[in-house]
């Protein structure tokens, strides 16, 4: 039991007279990647922020390495060693590429280990160090996203939470998203991945959730959900 | 290489030294030889640089949208005027009301009181932001600005401490270039270290997307209240700097068209900017006192201007209006005034001179 990273048990969340999520329940092991997939409206990303307590929970628990993480506020779950990447990217347009990594590492005291995870995202984005001293405004979309994703690393997390990375970016910058997020697992980085692109995440999931309204209506391993005939009609548009 | 040279760090540290030495000459030559009517324009303007550099803090710099600045320096004025108003002058200013205990008895100098002065106003700072930090946009910006006016008709009706509409008259007239200039370098250089250190691009990384900054384990809360805190401060500090030097306070001195009037000076040099805040604070003290000829009848050949009381704040409005359609993001946008940048920008003269 001890590998389970994160645990929600029975989440509701409403939005005025919205039930927008109704009664999901998620473990996520230590370094696998597990992905919420579903259409727009099943409350895949309610969940991610109710999870960083961005919107109010009605009911329902959520656990971090045992702890209860329930009620503490945003920023005391991230330095716990939750990374949430949004959606949309969000990052600071007006501050520098370095500068934003560094708001990344801003709670921590170790400058050995903020050098080095530096190394290591130069390694994972070469674009970023190139262009380390630009306003993070002037990116493209696809670095943008890097850097979101490189900022949400520079915290040193133990769960990555990716809110729909491949949104708006082209093919083939997708296909590099998606590997990675399979680098960053590599490097022992549990993953929770909501993802609308149901192949590209199945593809790279160890265990997957399906979403509609709100409730889960499907889950297993990624491969299995990929075999699966439901699964190909709703998503991946295969006809049956 | 048409790139342009930086400066090392030793240069630019001469420089900066040999400019505030240049300075404090300055101001010795002008406190010695320059007229009265000078040497309050002058002290205004370094007033204002601490009110607008604090307001940018904390509006810029950290975008909560505060308009409550009026009563910040409402209290450090009050406050410091307590405590250093003459014990005679008390005892004749307070008619309608005795002045309370213990301030009826205290009578300190000017140092002390500025520094108890923007204290006193920080705590305030901090039972202001506490509770409406916890709203966003347009609602911050009205609860500051009905807090700040709550200030003012607190002063307005508190005779036991403010004397209330009566005001308080024959303050010592401490302030001068040294007090003014000092605590606006002061002012300048603690506000520029924090938003160059890593506590300050927090507060920008806040100003940018507050959801992105919690996401990230900032504190956004603890980090506004702080920038808030530190903001009001400096606004006491300068109220206290004002009344000594206009030597007679009264609650009309502080209404939310001072708070305005700091904001031009900020939004006009640019929000965001130190070196901005600076630049708007001088122009607009000069410009209000250059337009001063317009309420003054003149002739120019055949026409007759009779002078119409008012007038300057008219056409200052208009070029306002003027410089803010032609520089949206005001004089220096987000950018500072650096060593690199004036070179560089000397040097494109030159070339643009031989060309």
């Amino acid at each position: 039991m001890s590998d389970v990273v994160l645990k929600i048990e029975n989440l509701h969340v409403h939005y005025g007279s919205i039930h927008a999520v109704k009664g999901i329940s998620i473990e996520v092991k230590k370094g696998q990647i597990i992905t919420l997939i579903g259409a727009n409206g099943a409350g895949k990303s309610t969940t991610l922020k109710a999870i960083m307590n961005l919107v109010k929970k009605s009911s329902g628990r959520v656990h971090f390495q045992g702890i209860d993480i329930t009620d503490k506020p945003t920023h005391s779950i991230a330095q716990l060693g939750i990374a949430m990447v949004p959606e949309g990217r969000r990052i600071f347009p007006n501050l520098t590429v370095y500068e934003n990594l560094m708001m990344g590492a801003y709670n921590r005291k170790d400058p050995d280990g903020i050098e080095k995870d530096l190394e290591w995202i130069f390694s994972l984005f070469p674009r970023l160090k190139e262009r380390l001293k630009q306003p993070g405004g002037t990116l493209s979309g696809g670095e943008q996203q890097m850097l979101a994703v490189a900022r949400g690393l520079m915290t040193r997390p133990k769960l990555l939470m990716l809110d729909e990375p491949s949104l708006g970016l082209a093919p083939l910058l997708v296909k590099e998203v998606f590997e990675v997020i399979q680098r960053i697992r590599d490097e022992a980085v549990t993953i929770l991945l909501v993802e609308q692109n149901a192949y590209g995440a199945l593809k790279i999931a160890d265990y997957a959730y399906v979403l509609e309204t709100g409730r889960i209506v499907l889950q297993g391993p990624g491969n299995e959900l990929l075999a699966n005939d439901d699964v190909r009609k709703a998503y991946l548009g295969v006809k049956g | 290489m048409r790139m342009s040279k930086r400066l090392s760090v030793k240069t630019k540290g001469i420089l900066t030294v040999l400019f505030v030495i240049l300075m404090a000459l300055l101001i010795a030559i002008a406190d010695r030889k320059a007229s009265d009517y000078f040497v309050l324009i002058l002290n205004l303007i370094a007033i204002n640089i601490i009110f607008a550099v604090s307001l940018n803090l904390i509006n810029g710099m950290t975008g909560i949208f505060s308009l409550g600045h009026a009563g910040f320096i409402a209290i450090g004025a009050y406050t410091s005027v307590l405590l250093t108003l003459p014990i005679e002058q008390k005892e004749i200013s307070y008619l309608i009301k005795p002045l309370i205990y213990p301030f009826n008895r205290i009578e300190l100098p000017f140092l002390p009181a500025i520094l108890i002065a923007g204290l006193v106003s920080a705590g305030f700072g901090y039972l202001v932001a506490a509770p409406s930090l916890r709203l966003i946009g347009d609602y911050l910006a009205i609860a500051t600005l009905g807090l700040g006016e709550t200030i003012r008709v607190i002063a307005n009706n508190a005779w036991s401490i403010t004397n209330g509409a009566l005001g308080l008259k024959g303050i010592p007239a401490y302030t001068n270039l040294y007090w003014s200039w000092g605590w606006a370098l002061i002012t300048v250089v603690v506000i520029a270290s924090l938003v160059n250190s890593t506590y300050g691009r927090a507060l920008k990384a806040i100003r940018e997307d507050p959801i992105a900054a919690k996401a990230m384990g900032i504190n956004v809360f603890s980090h506004q209240v702080m920038s808030f805190v530190i903001g009001s401060f400096f606004a006491g500090v300068g109220g206290a700097l004002w009344a000594h030097l206009i030597t007679t306070i009264d609650p009309k001195s502080f209404t939310f068209v001072r708070t305005f009037e700091i904001l031009i000076m900020v939004v006009l040099g640019g929000l965001g900017s130190i070196s901005g805040s600076i630049i708007g604070a001088a122009i607009y003290t000069v410009g209000l006192e250059f337009l001063r000829v317009l309420e003054s009848p003149f002739k120019i050949w055949f026409i007759n201007y009779p002078g119409v009381p008012g007038m300057r704040m008219v056409v200052l409005s208009v070029l306002l209006i003027v410089l803010m359609l032609f520089w949206q993001r005001g004089i220096m946008g987000r950018n500072e005034l650096s060593w690199d940048s004036i070179v560089s920008a000397f040097a494109k003269l030159r070339r643009g001179g031989k060309a």
